[in-house]
């Protein structure tokens, strides 16, 4: 059994020590029984409230935050899902295929809405919409894009003012970021004409939403489209700089979720871990806690623009499918 | 008085014969249904004595036939059958009484005797001997004209003397007419009888002498 | 005789048990018949929304500037969402070759043309796959693209469950519903059973009567041979009577001759002893001779006194009748009779049955008086019909009295058959046939007294 657990440990550490992390970060008491591998998506400034709360409640457990891009974390955890106990992402669309292949754990007596929750082994708990945000400076005198069409117009209008200075995520490399554009791709063709138009204005390719608020706060860029709002938001010391705009003519709102590896030594106390989680967000509601805002149980999934948890997301999951997306989109962006 | 008996039984019928001639009844006698009607349609009865259970057929049939012929001449029916229905019937069809079968012919004297006063009329027999007259059907004495009361075995007794005057009767004889053989009689029994008797014809022209050894015979005065 | 019928089992609770075991076998029939069929109807919902899926794929299937685009819609797996998250899996093969989905899908291998469903495991789960395949026609010459759609079947399962257990509760509530019918019904045709064997127990034993109201077709047979049974019974119980009554015919009639020649004989005989030994025959006749009638009287009796053939009566004008009947033979021993009676007492009584009982008194009376005696008559009504003959004789040895009432309480028997005392037995009898009793007693003057009340 010791040899076991040395092994493990060993292997766990060539994996860690292999891996190149966005962030790592250690919560919790350092002589802590147990410690809590926790793999996600989500920038640690806006996890730290819960986590903290977390081990504060559980003093004996500490957790190990570790942060990638969602593609990259969807990759690390199918080769190794016995190394993580939980896995947190804002692509639903892979968590959604993690779960469908069997890689999440379900969670028993855990009383959830359906549309919520997928075979109560996948769990969403917060619910953000895709937003465009403006650098205020840029747009000054300039009418305020409330729609796709607005901003399809607006720059149209300053191809001079918006060449090079337009971002959205690279499709390529952001798992949310594909699946926000194949969801407004889905949804309307006007996707497609603003992808053309960024394209024809040399747009900027982003990983993350992150650095895309950054630069638009700079000024480097006076416009991203599909940013995630809660992550605009959240960056109250920008508030002066940018704007967020949540489009009115359709929104694309993703929900960030939660799965417990269904190989996890520690099934029990990843299972407390993500009940924490999901009671945190489902009770902040609005997202008081932290700043990602949180899941409204009450409402019913119908006549929500959120996008549903279901079979369908696997499809442009789909190699054949994906490939003709990819090349469409980069006929569109990159000219 | 003129009886008519139907009876196929020939000692049964002898027997009733004799008895009823002792009392100077005139008889005849028809074996067989047929016969019977040809008795009746030649001469009057006072009386007809009838079986039932006739070689030729049912004495029931011949009692229906005799009603229907608007005849009134009483009948008796001699019966071996002696439930109560058997003597409703036979009442209902006309017999005016019944006797069942075996019987006491002192019985069978009494029951015609009372079926003859029933229909008392027409025939009288009247018997006179000396002062004395007597009516046996409607059993009343007369001496010397007035009528005097008897009792029945007295009239019996009466009667048998008046019938043959002068005849002597031995006590036996007396006995075996005046009781029935359920009655346990000693012969002497008589002598109470023969005592009253005599009493009732003090006034008369009649004696009744006792013949010792011999028994009692009707003198005349 | 009723411990001597061997009983089988109960007819009610066979008919109970047949068809409680019909019940049950058709509920249970119902229940896997219909459990089976919605399993079929449930998988061929399943089947028919994965071959959709598996065309709505194919369909999508293109071949543009030499290329394979397959770009199948959004729809293809949304309409595979189940209400139990059922999991999804699929591949698209061309030519055999896996070009994407899942590569390790459970194959076989199918013509192009209509969808082919079966179920295998998977990743450790039963599905369900649908497979479908179709032909292009590239530059190059022909292809084949397959595609396979895989569902887990837990939504299925669930259903079943569902119905399993309202096709269980249908086919318990049939069961429950079918035994309380089956009891109803069981009742219902016993029922008839039931109201024949009460009429026939509640009949008197005299009662052969057949059986007159109707019965159901089935138990017409039982009836009629029932009915004929009675009917035969009936008739040799009638033929019995004729028996008796010609019986006694038959005794009498040589018996009246026998007692004329010996009547005869006695007015020609003149020893004492002769004529004693003469007189006990001819006594010894008529006892035979009114035994015989008595007999016949009582058995006559018994046959006739449970269904008495009921009429109102006067009791006066019964019993005025019968005096006069009587009368020449009371004359000859010079016994009176003296009649006190209400005009009109009215009773309620078979006329030949109570004839009977009053004539056997008064005969009785007329043998134990004395000669030149009175027998004493009273017919009156007071609470009930009451009718008191009283006579001079000897009266009723008191000793004996109790045990005479005792012997009449038990009926008729084998020493009530000799002298008088069956006389009285048969005024017993028709007295408690009519709900009326007998009473003895002595006069304090000398002689018997007998009430006879109804």
């Amino acid at each position: 059994m010791r040899y076991l657990f040395a092994l493990i440990l060993c292997l766990l550490a060539s994996v860690s020590g292999a891996q190149d992390w966005e962030d790592r970060q250690r919560f919790g008491p350092a002589d802590a029984s147990r410690v809590l591998r926790v793999l996600s998506s989500t920038d640690t400034a806006l996890f730290e409230p819960l986590l903290r709360s977390f081990v504060a409640v559980n003093a004996d457990t500490a957790i190990d935050y570790l942060v990638a891009s969602t593609s990259e974390l969807d990759q690390i955890f199918r080769q190794t899902p016995e190394a993580y106990d939980v896995v947190i992402s804002s692509a639903m669309d892979l968590q959604f295929k993690l779960a469908n292949d069997g890689f999440a754990r379900p969670l028993e007596d855990f009383p959830y809405p359906g549309w919520a929750q997928w075979r109560r082994s996948l769990f969403a708990f917060t619910s953000e919409p895709a937003a465009i945000v403006i650098n205020r400076d840029a747009f000054a005198g300039l009418d305020i894009p409330h729609t796709r069409q607005d901003l399809i117009r607006v720059l149209r209008d300053r191809p001079t003012l918006f060449q090079g200075r337009v971002g959205t995520y690279d499709v390529r490399q952001s798992g949310v970021g594909y699946l926000f554009a194949t969801q407004d791709a889905r949804t309307s063709e006007t996707y497609w004409r603003l992808m053309e138009v960024m394209g024809g204005l040399q747009t900027q390719l982003y990983c993350c939403s992150g650095e895309m608020i950054e630069d638009v706060a700079s000024g480097r860029i006076a416009v991203a489209y599909n940013v995630l709002a809660s992550y605009a938001v959240a960056r109250a010391d920008l508030a002066d700089q940018i704007e967020v705009i949540v489009p009115s003519d359709f929104q694309t709102i993703m929900m960030r979720t939660a799965l417990v590896s269904a190989r996890t030594p520690r099934p029990a106390h990843a299972q407390v871990f993500v009940a924490h989680l999901l009671r945190q967000k489902a009770a902040a509601g609005g997202g008081s806690a932290t700043s990602l805002p949180g899941l409204d149980l009450t409402r019913d999934a119908a006549g929500q623009s959120t996008i549903p948890l279901q079979p369908a997301l696997l499809t442009y999951l789909d190699t054949l499918k994906s490939a003709g997306f990819f090349k469409d989109w980069t006929d569109a962006v990159i000219q | 008085m003129k009886f008519l008996l139907v009876e196929d039984n020939m000692e049964l019928a002898q027997a009733i014969l004799s008895r009823l001639r002792l009392d100077g009844h005139v008889i005849d006698h028809a074996a067989k249904i047929q016969d019977a009607i040809a008795f009746s349609e030649l001469g009057e009865y006072d009386l007809i004595l009838l079986d039932i259970m006739l070689p030729d057929g049912d004495g029931r049939d011949f009692l229906q036939r005799h009603r229907q012929g608007r005849k009134d001449t009483p009948v008796i029916v001699l019966t071996a059958r002696s439930q109560v229905s058997d003597r409703i019937t036979l009442l209902d069809l006309g017999a005016d009484d019944y006797v069942t079968k075996p019987f006491d012919h002192a019985e069978l004297e009494a029951r015609c005797r009372a079926v003859l006063r029933r229909r008392a009329g027409s025939a009288r027999n009247v018997t006179q001997v000396g002062d004395v007259t007597f009516d046996p059907v409607a059993g009343v004495v007369q001496v010397a004209g007035t009528a005097i009361k008897l009792r029945n075995r007295e009239l019996r007794l009466l009667e048998l003397f008046m019938n043959a005057p002068g005849q002597i009767f031995s006590k036996q004889k007396l006995v075996d007419r005046l009781f029935s053989y359920d009655e346990d009689v000693s012969d002497n029994a008589i002598e109470v009888y023969v005592g009253r008797l005599r009493k009732h014809l003090e006034t008369s022209s009649l004696r009744i002498r006792t013949s010792r050894g011999l028994g009692y015979s009707l003198e005349h005065d | 005789m009723t411990d001597t019928v061997r009983a089988s089992a109960s007819l009610r609770r066979r008919l109970t048990l047949v068809l409680i075991g019909g019940a049950a076998v058709l509920a249970l029939l119902i229940y896997f018949f219909v459990r089976h069929y919605a399993t079929q109807i449930a998988q061929q919902g399943q089947d028919e929304v994965l071959g959709a899926s598996v065309t709505s794929i194919l369909d999508a299937a293109v071949i543009r500037n030499g290329t394979l685009e397959i770009d199948f819609p959004y729809a293809s797996l949304s309409m595979l969402n189940t209400a139990s998250d059922d999991r999804v899996f699929y591949a698209i093969y061309r030519d055999g070759e896996v070009l994407s989905g899942y590569p390790s899908l459970p194959r076989r291998a199918v013509e192009p043309g209509g969808p082919m469903s079966w179920t295998a495991v998977f990743d450790g789960t039963p599905v369900r796959i649908t497979t479908a395949a179709r032909r292009l026609i590239a530059a190059e010459g022909q292809t084949v693209i397959s595609v396979s759609v895989a569902q887990t079947q837990d939504a299925l399962a669930g259903t079943l469950r569902n119905i399993s257990q309202t096709v269980a509760l249908f086919g318990a509530g049939f069961f429950l519903m079918a035994t309380a019918l089956s009891f109803w019904a069981t009742s219902a045709t016993i029922g008839p059973l039931k109201r024949l064997t009460t009429s026939i127990t509640r009949r008197g034993p005299q009662d052969l009567s057949p059986v007159a109201k109707p019965v159901p077709a089935e138990m017409i047979p039982l009836v009629s041979s029932l009915n004929n049974l009675m009917g035969r019974l009936d008739h040799s119980l009638r033929q019995s009577e004729d028996f008796i009554a010609e019986a006694a015919h038959r005794v009498r009639t040589p018996l009246a001759t026998v007692r004329s020649h010996a009547e005869a004989t006695l007015q020609r005989v003149e020893k004492e002893e002769n004529r004693k030994a003469l007189r006990s025959m001819v006594r010894a006749i008529d006892e035979s001779s009114r035994a015989a009638g008595q007999l016949l009287d009582h058995a006559m009796i018994t046959f006739r006194a449970d269904h008495l053939e009921r009429q109102t009566l006067n009791l006066t004008e019964l019993v005025t009748d019968i005096v006069s009947r009587l009368e020449p033979v009371a004359e000859m021993k010079d016994i009176a009779f003296r009649v006190e009676a209400a005009p009109v007492v009215p009773v309620s009584g078979d006329p030949i049955l109570l004839q009977n009982a009053i004539r056997n008194l008064i005969d009785n009376a007329l043998k134990y008086s004395p000669g030149e005696s009175v027998i004493d008559i009273t017919v009156c009504m007071d609470e009930t019909a009451r009718l008191t003959i009283c006579d001079s004789g000897p009266g009723f040895p008191p000793e004996q009295m109790a045990g005479l009432v005792d012997r009449f309480a038990r009926g008729a028997n084998a020493e009530g058959i000799t002298g008088s005392g069956l006389g009285l037995t048969i005024a017993q009898d028709v007295a408690v046939a009519h709900n009326g009793h007998l009473v003895l007693s002595n006069r304090s003057s000398g002689g018997a007294c007998v009430t006879f009340s109804l």
